[in-house]
């Protein structure tokens, strides 16, 4: 019969105390974050409702809704991604495709890493410098879009190659064989088979062009625009606009007495659009990986 | 890597059975791979292209008799817009950046790895996709929402807690920092952990040790430089992080002698000060060069960290 002497017993407890530890430095990242998101929702609740959103802000901007900032930043996702997302994806098919194991290839690799690195202020410099002065396109949602393109690049790159790359080769010889080019074989079997991949990657970065400050801070967002309530169409491609992210950083920095439940909506806004365009790619791709057959 | 196969014998054979093709299809298909091939080196492009643009703004000011590299790199005086003595020393920003960015590591990498273990070796199944989902939608929030929080509820907590007379300062700005470092630690750390083959585990329980010892002689010893190379990508991520600094840590240019000092650094300097300098003027230089200085601070760590995660996989 086994009896447990003191040295199983130490161990037993060595091992329920580092459970405990370890599952208590989790709970430690993730609880704050709760509690947090808590505090900011109850700080905003007077605020938050449908005439927030459509709303333009008024009284120097203490007090209205975000409607101009809402605009602003869809306009600056939209074309930021049409611009990145299929130069991205291109990108990635050379990379994965194309590109053979050679130290040219390394040397891409290496950009794309050090080009997710490059902090968002640097970015923000490089429009300046690029788009505002030497392409002539001045203070503009342009500008501003292909600095937050140039920006979600890489991560585009990344997770698209993720996406070919678990497509199996065996589908791919299978093409060859009977005789298709290499963009055949792309395009008839590999891009229709990691599309869902690729698309939750390009969504992922939906979230962070929007919630992204620093890079249009100085290349064509602005504090404040005159637009119409409920406007659709307010701006145009050479226009300065204003953005969600720029209006929180603005309500709580750079105007006076705004009312506390204004600032603490506006982030509530951005978080959860934020947050809400992130689960629903989680949630989707997470489907799509369960009805995979390979 | 996928390679096609050119054999000629296939292409050849193709042709004979008269399956060639229209020549417009051919040679669309050849501009289109042009496109994918200069889609492919884009960011190599880009890379160099910041580079550039962003050098070229700051080369006047290096042309400047009266701008000294080394009193830009070791001097603590920052003035700017001065009338009579233009000073532009950014020692303090770097102290700045340094602390903020130490402290965050502090507080990120225990919590972090603590958290990567957690995840790799004692929880599993629904539990551990839950907690990766978390983590993912953690580092989804964007930084100036981080900055604003700093701005708000962490400032108010720390004048309540330690009395400091004001609640943006360097321990602000490093708890924020770390909340935002901590995303990035815990996968790269649950990836490098993975990477230890599970040889090793059995290894160990078939000699009875317990988790806990597992961890620490086994695990950890095993997965150092992947560990580290989480970490790196961390002080990455603290060094480049410009709204959430810029809001959390005060505005005053100073060396910072405890952590309840306001602090201000590289990266919320440019971002602080670029809408007052003119346009060309020796001042918007300089805050060029500090962009350099970044760039060049950034792709070091960046670029060790890829070189060692590199050296795992290859093993």
């Amino acid at each position: 019969m086994f009896t447990e002497t003191p040295h199983v017993r130490r161990k037993q407890r060595q091992e329920a105390a580092a459970q405990w530890i370890f599952c208590g430095m989790t709970a430690s990242m993730i609880v704050p974050l709760m509690l947090i998101v808590g505090y900011l929702i109850v700080k905003a609740w007077p605020s938050l409702n449908l005439g927030f959103l459509i709303d333009v802000p008024v009284r120097g901007m203490t007090a209205g809704g975000i409607w101009p900032a809402l605009v602003g930043t869809i306009y600056l996702v939209v074309l930021s991604l049409a611009v990145a997302a299929p130069v991205g994806v291109l990108a990635a098919v050379y990379l994965n495709e194309y590109a053979r194991d050679n130290w040219f290839n390394r040397i891409i690799n290496l950009a794309v890493i050090n080009l997710a690195g490059v902090p968002s202020i640097v970015h923000a410099l490089f429009g300046l410098g690029a788009f505002v002065y030497a392409a002539r396109f001045g203070l503009s949602i342009i500008s501003a879009s292909l600095t937050l393109a140039i920006m979600t690049l890489p991560v585009i790159i990344a997770s698209t190659r993720e996406a070919l790359a678990s497509v199996p080769r065996s589908f791919r010889e299978a093409c060859w064989n009977v005789g298709a080019t290499r963009w055949q074989t792309v395009k008839s079997v590999v891009l229709p088979n990691s599309i869902s991949g690729i698309l939750t990657g390009i969504i992922l970065q939906v979230s962070r062009a929007a919630g992204e400050t620093a890079p249009i801070m100085f290349t064509g967002a602005v504090f404040y625009k005159a637009v119409q309530k409920g406007d659709l169409f307010p701006y145009g491609l050479r226009d300065q606009c204003m953005a969600l992210s720029m209006h929180l950083f603005t309500l709580s920095t750079q105007v006076p007495n705004v009312k506390e439940s204004v600032q603490f909506a506006t982030a509530v806004v951005l978080v959860g659009s934020v947050l809400f365009v992130n689960a629903t790619a989680i949630v989707v791709r997470g489907y799509l990986r369960s009805r995979k057959k390979w | 890597m996928n390679t096609h196969p050119t054999s000629s014998a296939v292409t050849e054979g193709l042709a004979v059975r008269g399956a060639r093709r229209p020549v417009w299809v051919v040679l669309g298909e050849r501009a289109l791979e042009v496109v994918i091939y200069l889609c492919g080196i884009s960011a190599i492009i880009f890379v160099l292209s910041i580079f550039f643009f962003v050098f070229k703004e700051a080369v006047p000011i290096l042309r400047d008799p009266h701008f000294h590299l080394s009193q830009f790199l070791f001097s603590d005086q920052w003035y700017p817009t001065s009338e009579v003595n233009k000073r532009y020393g950014v020692l303090a920003m770097i102290a700045g950046t340094v602390s903020v960015t130490t402290l965050a590591i502090l507080i990120a990498v225990p919590f972090g790895l603590g958290a990567a273990i957690y995840l790799s070796e004692f929880c599993g199944g629904r539990v551990k996709e839950t907690l990766k989902v978390i983590i993912e939608l953690l580092a989804a929030i964007p930084s100036v929402v981080w900055g604003f929080i700093g701005l708000t509820v962490m400032s108010r907590l720390i004048v309540k807690y330690t009395g400091a007379a004001v609640g943006v300062n360097v321990l602000n700005g490093g708890i924020i920092l770390a909340l935002m470092c901590l995303p990035i630690i815990v996968s790269i750390g649950e990836d490098a952990l993975k990477a230890v083959p599970d040889s090793y585990r059995e290894a160990g329980v078939a000699l009875g040790a317990t988790r806990w010892q597992l961890i620490r002689h086994v695990l950890l010893p095993a997965a150092k430089t992947g560990l580290l190379a989480a970490v790196l990508l961390g002080v990455g991520r603290g060094v480049g992080e410009t709204m959430a600094v810029l809001m959390a840590t005060g505005h005053a240019v100073q060396i910072p002698h405890s952590l309840l000092d306001p602090v201000r650094t590289l990266t919320a300097n440019i971002a602080a000060e670029l809408g007052e300098a003119p346009a060309n003027s020796a001042h918007y230089q300089v805050l060029f060069l500090i962009g350099v200085l970044l760039f060049v601070m950034t792709f070091v760590v960046n670029l060790t960290a890829d070189l060692i995660v590199r050296g795992i996989r290859s093993k």
